[in-house]
């Protein structure tokens, strides 16, 4: 049965890396649902979370050829029951003087950010889990999103809890 | 401390590596790298194609179990090494490729013969390198080497770009293995070990199944000493031909789709699988969810994603083949001295009786040339002492199935990938690194017109490789396939005559030989041999000869088609 992987990645941090890695998942035949890519605190090592619609078998396959690049340090594949996940979107909407007010109410509920204000529109910024971004949106949907840029999901496992 | 070049680092740590040979072709950007090979004790061929250098780099890694280095410029030098690069990473051989970039700082300007080769070749190498920092070349050329003959072993690429070599660094430069990221596992688990063992001793009707991996492991001795002792046949992938000796009685020769029929039977009644060192290339299982139904299958890899890639292991152990075998012997010895030795004569007697009613037969009674035979007058000439190289195709076939292999290392063919004209170049490459073995390309007609340029670097630089040509006019394993499943409509396989082999060779200064009859096969084979040059004999074989049996791709044992 396919469904969503959440693999955690660490590198060395040197160039070409992340093309070794996407490419390797393309070569394999699977298409990366999302990504994200940042130094960790040691800035010669980077982290790089993947978002990968897979059978298990074949994420299996997919995580021991992983191990098989030379600059590849570590895999995690993340539990979705024992993690933190968060995504940034940043959301340009239309507000007209007459939704501003509703708008702001939205942004309030769901602890976003105005980030930017302009005349016709205003930026958003929301951080959350997908479900939270989701429901923005819809509701923010009927004002006119004019664009929307969101970064690939991070994720990191929950501490121990004993 | 004085500064040296970029180049002279190179050739020093190459030194250092105890790299005694590179294969190469200059151009632009390498000038400085031959610069610094004009004054240089190691030895350097120039081929006549990129690809011969590449080939030749594997070849001579396949004979000697050292690392091959091969040489090229950047571009168009670089890109024709990529077919030779591919075979090496299909069939996890240590070749390290070197070459030429464009200076960094017109790198991604779409500079005069720059080609993105790290990025082009990033499917096909274990690891590679594009050095941008003088500093790091020292460093990069020792992880190079490592990696590419440590664990599973492939081809490593590094990238230079002209000002690197042209550049200067301090002679001394001391550098420190630290690789993060890559361990391979050498240990097996000794529960699995221990596990394995009972499983073997309590199998009624077990099969070793022996691949590359031996001979990259060196574990073609204790293989042996494991099969014979535990009294358990063995069957070969293609590449693991010489792992364990054909003439032993243990011996089942190759499975697959041109394996002997009795291995691939052995396949469907085994129990247990020992698999070491192997893939389960669909070659070999034909129908996946057909194979081997009714055993189970403890397989040993250094590998761990090629551990139930194809097949479900059951118990799955990873390490080096070597000394894996080395405690799995020693575990079965203690089951034996506790509960003697288990009764397998049955087992055996079967698969005795399978060898006597499938035997590999090829047309005796008759006038033309048959392949067969000639490989079997080969076998007998050579006294089974040579290096057998192949291309691809039926001839890389008919000598997996007729030249009789006794140890490692001795049958050199692009198995996984599969490239014609790998043999001529790999006999090259294999000859260098054994000059007191006989060494022979197997070769099509079709093969070896895609690298004959190269019989010019065999002349010219002394290398005497014989090339035995199965010339039927075709491009024989295309058209047995047209024959088989396409109603016989030979579209662009016939190349019937067109190229006079024996001109070819004298043209390049060597020697052609052509055989038309039965009783003048000896008589060439045995010129050949002794005649201190290359050799070309050009054996013109019945044009229609197939190669039996034959299991149609995904398909069953049930389904072989042989010879009538």
């Amino acid at each position: 049965m396919s469904a969503n992987h959440i693999i955690s990645v660490l590198v060395e941090n040197k160039a070409g890396v992340l093309a070794k890695i996407s490419g390797l998942f393309s070569r394999r035949g699977f298409n990366i649902e999302s990504l994200a890519v940042g130094p960790t605190d040691d800035e010669s090592i980077s982290r790089i979370t993947l978002v990968v619609n897979a059978e298990t078998h074949s994420i299996e396959q997919v995580v021991k050829q992983l191990y098989k690049l030379i600059n590849v340090i570590k895999i995690q594949e993340l539990d979705p029951a024992n993690i933190v996940e968060r995504e940034l979107v940043l959301v340009k909407v239309n507000a007209e003087n007459n939704t501003r007010a509703e708008i702001l109410e939205i942004v309030n509920i769901f602890r976003a950010n105005i980030v930017d204000v302009g005349k016709k529109s205003l930026v958003i910024e929301i951080t959350g889990n997908s479900r939270k971004i989701q429901g923005i949106e819809e509701l923010l949907r009927p004002y006119g999103i004019l664009e929307l840029v969101r970064t690939g999901k991070v994720a990191i496992s929950r501490g121990s809890k004993k | 401390m004085g500064k040296i070049t970029g180049a002279q680092m190179l050739m020093k740590c190459l030194k250092e590596e105890g790299v005694e040979v590179i294969f190469g072709f200059p151009g632009g950007v390498v000038i400085p790298i031959y610069d610094a090979i004009f004054d240089s004790d190691i030895r350097h061929i120039l081929v006549r194609h990129e690809q011969g250098a590449a080939h030749a780099a594997d070849g001579y890694a396949r004979a000697t179990g050292k690392v091959g280095v091969c040489l090229a410029t950047s571009g168009p030098g670089a890109t024709n090494l990529i077919t030779g690069i591919a075979s090496a990473y299909m069939d996890s051989i240590p070749v390290v490729a070197i070459t030429g970039q464009v200076a960094t700082h017109v790198i991604g300007t779409d500079a005069f013969q720059e080609a993105d080769i790290t990025g082009i070749t990033a499917p096909i190498t274990k690891h590679n390198y594009l050095i941008k920092d003088i500093k790091d070349l020292p460093l990069v050329i020792k992880e190079a080497f490592y990696i590419a003959s440590t664990g599973r072993p492939g081809p490593v690429l590094i990238d230079i770009p002209v000002d690197i070599s042209k550049g200067l660094i301090e002679e001394s430069t001391k550098v420190e293995l630290k690789l993060e990221g890559y361990k391979p596992t050498y240990k097996g688990n000794p529960k699995q070990i221990i596990h394995a063992a009972r499983k073997i001793y309590d199998s009624k009707k077990p099969v070793i199944f022996a691949g590359g991996g031996i001979t990259s492991s060196g574990a073609s001795g204790i293989l042996t000493s494991f099969a014979r002792y535990s009294k358990i046949p063995v069957i070969n992938s293609l590449l693991g031909k010489g792992t364990f000796p054909d003439t032993d009685e243990l011996s089942l020769g190759m499975a697959g789709m041109h394996g002997t029929k009795y291995a691939n039977l052995a396949f469907t009644m085994t129990d247990l699988i020992i698999a070491v060192g192997v893939r389960f290339d669909d070659r070999v299982t034909g129908k996946l969810s057909e194979f081997a139904k009714n055993a189970e299958i403890i397989h040993i890899d250094i590998d761990p994603a090629e551990i139930g890639k194809n097949v479900n292991a059951d118990i799955p152990i990873v390490g080096d083949a070597k000394n894996v075998l080395a405690d799995l012997l020693e575990r079965y010895k203690e089951y034996v001295d506790k509960k003697g030795d288990p009764d397998r004569s049955e087992w055996l007697d079967s698969i005795a009786e399978l060898k006597k009613q499938y035997p590999l037969k090829y047309k005796k009674e008759f006038d033309g040339l048959s392949p067969g035979f000639i490989i079997e007058k080969i076998y007998e000439l050579t006294g089974g002492d040579a290096i057998i190289c192949t291309e691809v195709g039926q001839n890389q076939m008919w000598a997996a199935q007729y030249y009789k292999f006794d140890k490692p290392r001795t049958f050199i063919s692009s198995g996984g990938l599969g490239a014609m004209g790998f043999g001529l170049p790999a006999s090259i490459g294999a000859k260098v690194g054994m000059p007191d073995k006989t060494v022979i390309d197997i070769a099509g007609d079709g093969s070896i017109q895609m690298v004959s340029q190269e019989l010019a670097t065999a002349v010219v630089n002394k290398i005497p490789v014989k090339v035995m040509i199965l010339n039927n006019g075709y491009l024989g394993m295309v058209r047995q396939w047209q024959e088989f499943f396409w109603d016989k409509r030979y579209s662009h396989t016939n190349i019937y005559n067109s190229v006079d082999f024996v001109k070819l060779a004298e043209a390049y200064g060597a020697v052609g030989i052509r055989v038309k009859k039965k009783e003048e096969v000896e008589g060439a084979i045995k010129k050949a041999l002794e005649t201190d040059n290359v050799v070309i004999v050009d054996f013109w074989i019945e044009r229609e000869e197939n190669v039996y049996p034959m299991v149609p791709a995904g398909s069953t044992v049930e389904c072989t088609i042989d010879c009538e």
